[in-house]
């Protein structure tokens, strides 16, 4: 009983991770069709940004992390400015341009902090435990649950009680009819761009203080699994992506338990194949 | 006195197929301008190509403003209000949203006038549009052109598919608004452009090729004929 | 971008038969690889010496292996351009049939006791069976998410790799090939010019087989899938299946790259793993035009020869003497290559072969 709760907060709180990642993503990818290689980038700037802060500034922890998470809004808005915008009309060229940018930016990552990883510097109780029902649990795991779980909360409050909210969601149906209201939907690439690298940078601060260091790569191979909850979340549904990182989440922590390390992530993809069998366009059933 | 809409040397190509060859026309200040055609003769195309929906060449004027090279929010934000052809409401939305989103910028918005001519939208306010029957997503379409002031409307076979009673409520609708706000009305059904039009435009294959009141046209069963190929 | 690099590539553009001037660039056009291979096929016996671009003279081992990594990169990155540039289909998981072959072929050998032909036959049948399972599967859908079950794929193989399931890949160490299993005349510094040479024939055979089956009636439903994949279905042909036999030619072909690469390297690494090695296939047949005859084989060895020259120039003296932030980005490679490749999206569409398309003024 006590791995099973043990197994399941943590699976949770990696789905966590996972979501806070995936619903800028799919947000971008619904709303602009942008298929953004570049969102790891943003996470790492986030982890980077409050590791500098804490380190350099000798901020707290909060503080430090709204500095992060200020600069991977700030990242993420940037990149849209002056990337992406000018290739609307050329979705592929889009795509490369992300691809190259992630991979710029690890390398220039890499060439700032070091190939090695820093420690990350997190609050004292996140490293003590609290017992749930006979488990000791990391409480970390709770901050990450909580986190993601704020987050999906202020989303779906953005996105069903704001002007632009009411945008975004009319655009990820279909843009054309949008413009041809009157509206001008680039202003809300660039906010759901801003949204979304703060969330991805809160998914970076949050991978720190769950794994303890922050390196250059780590963006990526959560990306990997943020690109794998949004195809199975449907693209440009929040809820969608919510369920699916709980899903995949909770899959990965306990297949990785009970079978072996590495089976985790290779049944994250099994399931992925299974979903996209079943239903082409996700779980909330918008195809893509 | 000019014309509020000028449309010249419209041409527009997808690909390697052109589908408008240099349209020309123009929509007087008041009434309704009825364009015609066969099906596939680049009438939705034309108003789309007005709308910058779709990349075109040409000279378009608006009340003597030149809109040919603005995007299309700014196109529709000098007071046009475009009902397309498959209606395009966001089936997500409700019905109340799908009005909000349409309620350009500080307004008037006349919501007032909207239920007063659709009152079910107002009963349905709460209801997702995507489960509103095709009649009662048109009215959300003619709704959101409603509800600004606007100084034209496009409208796309507004009667396409609907029930014969609920073309009956659109068409008065339809003349309603026109007594306010002159329409481009793109419509197969000649009962109805007998009725509401004024002006008639007839393209065949990408081309104008009469320019006339609506009733000089429909008054001629031959050239009727020979243009839309119904009497 | 990449459709109109595809639409005005030489090879297509040119008509069969045309004026003198034409014909006389038409055969340059056949004659110039001819003489590059010839140049490229003597290349051991130079003594040249390049002391800014070569580690050492031409014929050194150090400047050999390298040549022959480029030589491999360049055929792996014309695979990669059957499946983006000549069929359409993006996907992210190229670099997992490169690790297959350079394993399976290794894991034989050291490990399982295979004797290499016996190895090399295996390989082959796996390179072969496991494109064609993997790829029923991700072509069941479309467009993006094709391109993310793929990277998903890639994935599992990485992290498959990494945890060195039962001591068998080595994990992040790698595994080194057993040296006794290792011909004679590919084996020991002194036959790195043999090493060179399997990478040329690797890159023959590819460019050969890639440049026949483009024009062949396959290739000729590629093209259309490429355009138009709806069209295509219309016709009454099943696209599903043309593009099945894309990925998986295109899957053996990488697997066979897999084994040069394993040769050359006297051992598979995790490196080839990563996602920037499987994104990297990308960004070579972007840099070099994607779907054009050679657009893809000069990315590839643009790509691999800065990817490992760059890390020897941020080193070097003139690299040396810039300020810190100027000079610990440019000692990446990643960053230059990446840099590199955005300017290139932005600025020349169509890729390195589409400027000297333009540049020539033909073709267009």
């Amino acid at each position: 009983m006590s791995t099973l709760v043990l197994l399941s907060l943590t699976g949770l709180g990696l789905g966590a991770l996972y979501f806070l990642v995936a619903s800028g993503l799919s947000l971008i990818f619904g709303l602009a069709d942008v298929l953004n290689f570049a969102h790891g980038l943003f996470l790492s700037v986030g982890a980077y940004g409050t590791w500098w802060a804490a380190d350099r500034l000798g901020l707290g922890f909060v503080p430090a992390a709204a500095v992060g998470v200020g600069l991977g809004a700030l990242a993420a808005v940037l990149v849209e400015l002056l990337l992406i915008r000018p290739l609307y009309a050329r979705p592929i060229d889009q795509v490369l341009v992300t691809v190259g940018l992630s991979l710029a930016g690890v390398a220039l990552l890499q060439a700032g902090f070091g190939a090695d990883p820093v420690t990350f510097p997190k609050p004292a109780w996140t490293e003590e435990t609290t017992t749930v029902l006979g488990a000791t649990v990391p409480n970390d795991r709770f901050l990450l649950i909580g986190v993601a779980l704020a987050v999906l909360a202020l989303l779906q409050l953005f996105l069903h009680r704001t002007r632009f909210g009411l945008i975004v969601r009319a655009g990820v149906e279909d843009r054309a009819m949008v413009t041809a209201l009157g509206i001008n939907v680039r202003i809300a690439f660039t906010v759901v761009f801003a949204i979304g690298g703060a969330a991805a940078a809160l998914g970076g601060v949050l991978a720190g203080v769950y794994y303890g260091d922050v390196s250059p790569g780590q963006g990526t191979s959560l990306l990997i699994f943020a690109f794998i909850v949004v195809v199975i979340g449907g693209m440009g549904s929040v809820a969608g992506s919510a369920l699916a990182a709980v899903v995949v989440g909770l899959v990965q922590q306990f297949t990785s338990y009970y079978a072996a390390a590495g089976v985790g992530e290779a049944s994250v993809v099994l399931v992925l194949a299974m979903v996209l069998l079943a239903r082409p366009g996700g779980l909330t059933g918008r195809t893509a | 006195m000019t014309a509020l809409l000028d449309v010249s040397e419209l041409t527009v190509r997808f690909g390697s197929s052109q589908i408008l060859h240099g349209v020309g026309l123009t929509v007087a200040h008041q009434g309704v301008t009825a364009l015609l055609g066969r099906n596939g003769a680049g009438k939705t195309t034309t108003l789309k190509a007005v709308l910058g929906l779709v990349p075109r060449t040409g000279r378009i004027r608006l009340a003597d403003e030149d809109i040919t090279a603005l995007p299309t929010h700014a196109i529709v934000r000098r007071g046009l209000g475009y009902a397309p052809e498959d209606r395009n409401v966001f089936a997500s939305l409700t019905v109340t949203e799908n009005l909000e989103l349409a309620a350009r910028g500080s307004g008037p918005h006349h919501y007032d006038l909207v239920y007063d001519m659709f009152p079910e939208l107002k009963q349905r306010g709460k209801q997702r549009a995507g489960s509103l029957s095709g009649g009662q997503q048109q009215m959300v379409a003619i709704g959101r052109t409603l509800l600004n002031d606007n100084r034209l409307l496009l409208v796309d076979e507004p009667t396409k598919g609907l029930a014969p009673k609920i073309v009956t409520e659109v068409a008065d609708v339809l003349a309603r608004a026109a007594e306010k706000v002159p329409i481009l009305l793109v419509e197969q059904n000649l009962a109805l452009v007998r009725r509401i039009a004024d002006h008639a435009v007839v393209l065949e294959q990408g081309s104008v090729v009469h320019t006339s009141a609506a009733a000089d046209l429909l008054t001629d069963a031959d050239l009727t004929r020979e243009l839309l190929g119904v009497a | 971008m990449t459709k109109s690099a595809v639409l005005t590539s030489p090879a297509q553009t040119d008509p069969p038969a045309a004026a003198p001037a034409p014909r006389r660039r038409q055969l340059l056009r056949r004659a110039l690889p001819l003489a590059l291979l010839v140049v490229l096929a003597i290349l051991p016996y130079s003594t040249l010496d390049l002391p800014a671009l070569l580690p050492g003279p031409v014929n050194s081992p150090g400047s050999l292996q390298l040549l022959g990594v480029c030589l491999v990169f360049a055929g792996l990155a014309a695979t990669y351009d059957l499946l983006f540039g000549h069929t359409g289909l993006l996907s992210f998981g190229h670099a997992l049939y490169v690790v297959l072959g350079s394993y399976t072929v290794n894991i034989a050998v050291t490990k399982g006791g295979f004797g290499l032909p016996a190895a090399l036959a295996l390989t082959v049948l796996v390179g072969l069976v496991v494109p064609a399972l993997l790829g029923a599967l991700a072509l069941r859908v479309r467009g993006i998410a094709f391109a993310m079950v793929t990277l998903a794929m890639a994935q599992v193989a990485a992290i498959a790799v990494a945890s060195d399931p039962g001591r068998l890949t080595g994990g992040e160490e790698g595994l080194s090939l057993l040296p006794s299993a290792i011909p004679d005349f590919l084996a020991g510094i002194d036959n790195t010019a043999h090493l060179y040479w399997l990478a040329l024939a690797y890159l023959v055979l590819v460019a050969g087989a890639i440049g026949w089956l483009v024009d062949s009636e396959p290739g000729r439903v590629w093209a259309a899938i490429r355009e138009n994949e709806q069209r295509v279905a219309v016709l009454g042909l099943q696209p599903y299946r043309f593009q099945l036999l894309a990925f998986v030619i295109a899957s053996f072909l990488a697997a066979l790259g897999g084994m040069v690469h394993l040769f050359l390297m006297g051992g598979s690494s995790p490196q080839i793993t990563t996602s920037s090695f499987t994104l990297g296939f990308l960004l070579m047949v972007v840099l070099g035009g994607a779907g054009t005859r050679w657009g893809a084989v000069v990315g590839g060895i643009l790509y691999a020869y800065l990817d490992h020259r760059l890390g020897a120039l941020g080193t070097s003296e003139a690299v040396a003497g810039l300020p810190g932030f100027l000079r610990a980005p440019l000692s990446e490679p990643l960053f230059v290559l990446g840099a590199l490749f955005i300017a290139v999206v932005y600025f020349l569409p169509g890729g390195l072969s589409g400027l000297s398309t333009r540049i020539r003024g033909d073709g267009r």
